[in-house]
């Protein structure tokens, strides 16, 4: 079973046609790297797989589960969209750090929130007892700061946990974003265009994390600007161009043997720069 | 009189000063939030209600505010429903709220969505991001404007002397009628001193939040 199957994802803004029945599936481990012009949809795709924007019409299935369905008849809370979103980390453009925290407090802010409301709900309904909320509660911290520093070690920022983004070089504020986006645990890692904020000497430490995340076998969809980036590390490559899957396969069809006129002008472009 | 006497004297009346201050303070900072959230609302009877109501707030005289918070109940029942401190702490509170809810409109507003879309990714509700993300980084933002905003407010303290409410330039202009007129100018001293003690405190406050840039 796929692990994400996205099925004729529609999204207008207005009477601009954003994406125009967008279908495409992802196994476990895989990663996918997301090509194409500005303005082409890229970004707006990764949104709706991230409830930020909310498509027009189609189906997202995660593990088999309904996670988007445009038909459904009632409108869902603001609860299930934020337990939904779960499945899905997104690393943006522009780093979106929390400024008045250093990178471990930004690691920890989120979870640290979740399991607290995890907590309480299981004290609610009974599953534990008092005492067991009060020494899990009291646990919390340790847990979550020790699981913070595994993910700050393993995007190479040891040194910078205690440090304030303002303090970090672009590159590094995007690896502390990338191991905030993993603090969570998603079943799937988005980057919109993880790079395309960096100074160019920047990108290939960012890179080089998001290639070891792949050793790691986590899924992740790429929305990038970096050929060879798509072409080295991806396992699978989609072409957009006006909201439309224009081609789509592997790196190898996709960069070596492109069928679609349009990706033969964009990658002769590309390759140009 | 002594120069001591006058100085007891003026204190009185600049203590009255400092309670529809630290009052108008209190009480028009969270209803000034409170504002800014409904003219910011999504909901539109909402929004523009506030919108008109900060529009007639900011453009009637905070003098002729007064008059009319003051004297219209009476005017309209027959009788006056509440005192005069109350009345000027009405017309404080709710005319500065209106001026406040702009500024932390305009601090919230600059804040760049990203911050809220990162939140709302990592799975925090609209509050949590709103407490723990944005809140911080609004007040370092409206510090210099409320700033400007309250010390503004020191000194319009004097205007609650129009429907008799005495405060320190009431205590001097009553001086004033035994002939002796420098207490009206040494006034200015008890103000200048305050206002030099809210500066420094919102340069400290500006350098605690210095740590980190937005």
């Amino acid at each position: 079973m796929s692990i994400l199957e996205v099925n004729n994802i529609i999204k207008n803004f207005g009477q601009t046609e954003v994406l125009k029945d967008i279908s495409f599936t992802l196994e476990k481990g895989e990663v996918l790297a997301i090509i194409g012009s500005s303005g082409s949809g890229k970004t707006t795709l990764l949104r709706c797989m991230n409830y930020l924007e909310i498509p027009d019409g189609g189906t997202i299935n995660v593990n088999g589960i309904s996670y988007f369905d445009a038909n459904e008849q009632r409108s869902l809370s603001e609860k299930e969209i934020r337990l939904r979103r779960l499945h899905f980390g997104l690393v943006f453009q522009s780093f979106n750090l929390f400024p008045q925290y250093t990178v471990l407090q930004n690691l920890i802010l989120a979870p640290r929130l979740l399991r607290k409301y995890e907590l309480k709900t299981a004290l609610k309904t009974f599953q534990i007892t008092k005492n067991e909320y009060k020494e899990k509660k009291a646990a919390l911290s340790q847990e979550l700061e020790i699981n913070a520093r595994k993910l700050i070690a393993k995007v190479g920022l040891t040194e910078k946990a205690d440090f304030y983004p303002c303090q970090l070089s672009g590159g590094q504020q995007q690896r502390a974003a990338i191991a905030r986006a993993l603090s969570l645990t998603p079943d799937i890692l988005c980057f919109d265009e993880p790079t395309s904020a960096l100074d160019p000497e920047l990108t290939g430490e960012v890179l080089n994390v998001i290639k070891d995340l792949k050793s790691n076998d986590t899924t992740m969809i790429v929305v990038t600007h970096e050929m060879e980036f798509a072409k080295h590390v991806a396992d699978k490559v989609i072409f957009m161009v006006n909201g439309v899957i224009e081609e789509e396969g592997t790196p190898k069809e996709v960069f070596e043997t492109p069928k679609s006129p349009i990706l033969q002008a964009f990658l002769g472009r590309t390759a140009l720069k | 009189m002594s120069f001591l006497e006058v100085t007891l004297e003026l204190l009185s009346g600049f203590s009255m000063t400092l309670a529809i201050f630290s009052l108008t303070l209190l009480l028009a900072l969270p209803l000034g939030l409170l504002i800014s959230f409904c003219t910011m609302s999504k909901f539109k009877p909402l929004r523009y209600t506030f919108k008109v109501i900060v529009w007639i707030v900011r453009g009637v005289p905070l003098m002729l505010f007064l008059f009319i918070v003051y004297y219209f109940p009476g005017f309209v029942l027959g009788s006056p429903i509440y005192g005069r401190f109350t009345a000027t702490i009405i017309a404080f509170v709710v005319n500065y709220a209106c001026y406040f809810s702009e500024i932390f409109r305009a601090g919230i507003e600059a804040i760049p969505q990203g911050q809220t879309e990162a939140g709302l990714v990592l799975g925090m509700t609209r509050i949590q991001i709103f407490t723990y993300v944005t809140l911080q980084q609004v007040i370092k933002r409206i510090i210099p404007p409320m700033g400007n905003e309250i010390i503004t407010l020191v000194k319009d303290t004097a205007l609650a002397r129009v429907i008799t409410v005495v405060e320190i330039i009431w205590r001097a202009e009553q001086l004033m009628s035994k002939a002796i007129i420098w207490p009206l100018f040494y006034t200015a001293v008890f103000y200048l001193a305050f206002v030099g003690a809210l500066t420094l405190l919102f340069g400290y406050l500006e350098k605690k939040q210095g740590y980190y840039k937005i």
